[in-house]
């Protein structure tokens, strides 16, 4: 066993893991924060998208003690209190998922999509959610949301 | 899915990370991005016993161009893609890793570690071979350098010893007559390479005197392809010579089927991929 302390959502936690536990174990199972989700677990949809300081990665293909140290953001860190973030509210909004599974890595995506490019175009969007596959929806409104975000975003952010 | 057991260490330096490799020698695996390796060891197609994980090692992160560019061997490919300065001194790197996995896969992978692993259908070895880089490596002994064109040896297989770990990538800087692409058919899931060709043309005025063309994802290893190599050689690089020498490539290699593509439609990609990378290079070495 290895002692690592990983700050997740700006809470300090300091756990005992095995090397091998995959930061999205050590997040669902250590943590309880089951808003991460397990998809394919071969790295390819997407569904276990976490912030790992600040850049988004793939929490299935992630050791925990790699993170240590690190500052973790999951789907569970990403609202203000009660406030939804405003990907959150645009996939509310514009219907951005049916079953759900894949929205919690789809948003997390999305967000470091929007840190690093502010105002995307939809092929931009499409081409920034590449990591992640969802097989209800189509994505049309799955780009619809993150563009709905984008520009409260760029609102917000001119105000 | 959960790897099975090993020990973890995470080495500050090249030389605690060299030592550990000495210690324990066939066990021990380098985990660099982790993209290849722990999907792999997830499979339980790889069970080391030993895990050195190299992140933390400063010293091989980061991009120095001056006469030449060194890309540190822990430099992500999501720096590469984003660096302004590889952007105007070698634009077809950035180009190829732009077309690696997806963000995610970007924001962890490795240029080093992808070459140390030496995946069939990677994308960054074609360009590695047709930029004619140099691969350099730290071992108990000290430094050497390998040339890319011997770095390769088969599937999954380089020439790096098993307790040498690789420092950083040497590419010249393209300048004036210089031109380099790539063209990429990928798997749609997993955005590997089904075939993928980089191309570097050099032109003296209106002759191509060097030309290095390189194939990943058709066969067990990254190739050059010396035939269609040297039918541009001392062309004049119009679409007729690329045509033709592009009928060559795939000639000389061993290209494999599966069930994303037959080896006979493969070898038809080689050649079409070919003439699509060496027609975009040689429009690039005559601007």
């Amino acid at each position: 066993m290895t002692t690592i302390t990983v700050t997740v959502n700006g809470k300090p936690y300091t756990r005992d893991v095995e090397p091998r536990t995959l930061l999205v174990h050590f997040l669902r199972e250590n943590l309880n924060l089951t808003g991460t989700h397990i998809g394919c677990d071969t790295s390819q949809c997407g569904a276990c998208v976490v912030h790992l300081n600040g850049v988004s990665v793939k929490s299935c293909t992630t050791l925990a003690v790699q993170c240590d140290g690190a500052e973790v953001t999951t789907i569970e860190g990403l609202a203000d209190g009660a406030i939804l973030h405003p990907l959150q509210e645009g996939f509310w909004e514009k219907h951005g998922l049916q079953c759900g599974y894949c929205t919690p890595g789809m948003i997390m995506a999305a967000a470091d999509l929007l840190k690093n490019n502010p105002n995307p175009s939809d092929d931009e969007i499409r081409h920034g959610l590449e990591g992640n596959l969802c097989r209800c929806t189509g994505y049309e409104n799955i780009v619809r949301a993150v563009r709905y975000a984008a520009e409260k975003m760029n609102t917000v952010n001119a105000d | 899915m959960i790897p099975s057991a090993f020990e973890y260490f995470a080495p500050a330096s090249v030389a605690e990370a060299i030592s550990l490799l000495e210690q324990y020698g066939d066990e021990a695996k380098i985990l660099a991005g982790g993209h290849s390796l722990l999907p792999a060891m997830k499979l339980r197609l790889a069970s080391p016993g030993v895990l050195i994980d190299i992140n933390k090692i400063a010293e091989l992160r980061g991009v120095v161009i001056n006469g030449s560019i060194n890309i540190g061997a822990m430099t992500t490919w999501h720096t590469i893609e984003h660096h302004d300065g590889l952007k105007s001194a070698c634009g077809v790197l950035p180009e190829v890793v732009a077309q690696i996995g997806d963000i995610q896969v970007r924001n962890r992978g490795t240029l080093g570690g992808a070459l140390a692993h030496a995946d069939p259908a990677a994308d960054a070895p074609a360009a590695i071979l047709a930029l004619d880089a140099q691969i350099r490596t730290h071992g108990p002994g000290g430094e050497r350098t390998i040339a890319a064109g011997d770095f390769f040896t088969d599937m999954l297989t380089t020439s790096l010893e098993p307790n040498e770990l690789i420092t950083a990538i040497i590419v010249n800087k393209l300048g004036a007559g210089e031109g380099a692409a790539y063209a990429k058919f990928p798997h749609p899931a997993s955005r590997y390479a089904i075939v993928g060709v980089a191309a570097y043309v050099k032109m003296n005025g209106d002759k191509v005197s060097a030309c290095r063309v390189a194939v990943t994802g058709a066969g067990p290893m990254p190739t050059r392809q010396g035939d269609t190599e040297q039918a541009m050689l001392n062309s004049d690089g119009s679409a007729e010579a690329i045509a033709k020498a592009a009928e060559e490539a795939g000639a000389n290699m061993d290209v494999l089927g599966d069930i994303h593509a037959s080896e006979d439609y493969r070898r038809a990609m080689v050649k079409v991929y070919a003439r699509r990378a060496l027609t975009t290079a040689v429009a690039r070495a005559r601007r």
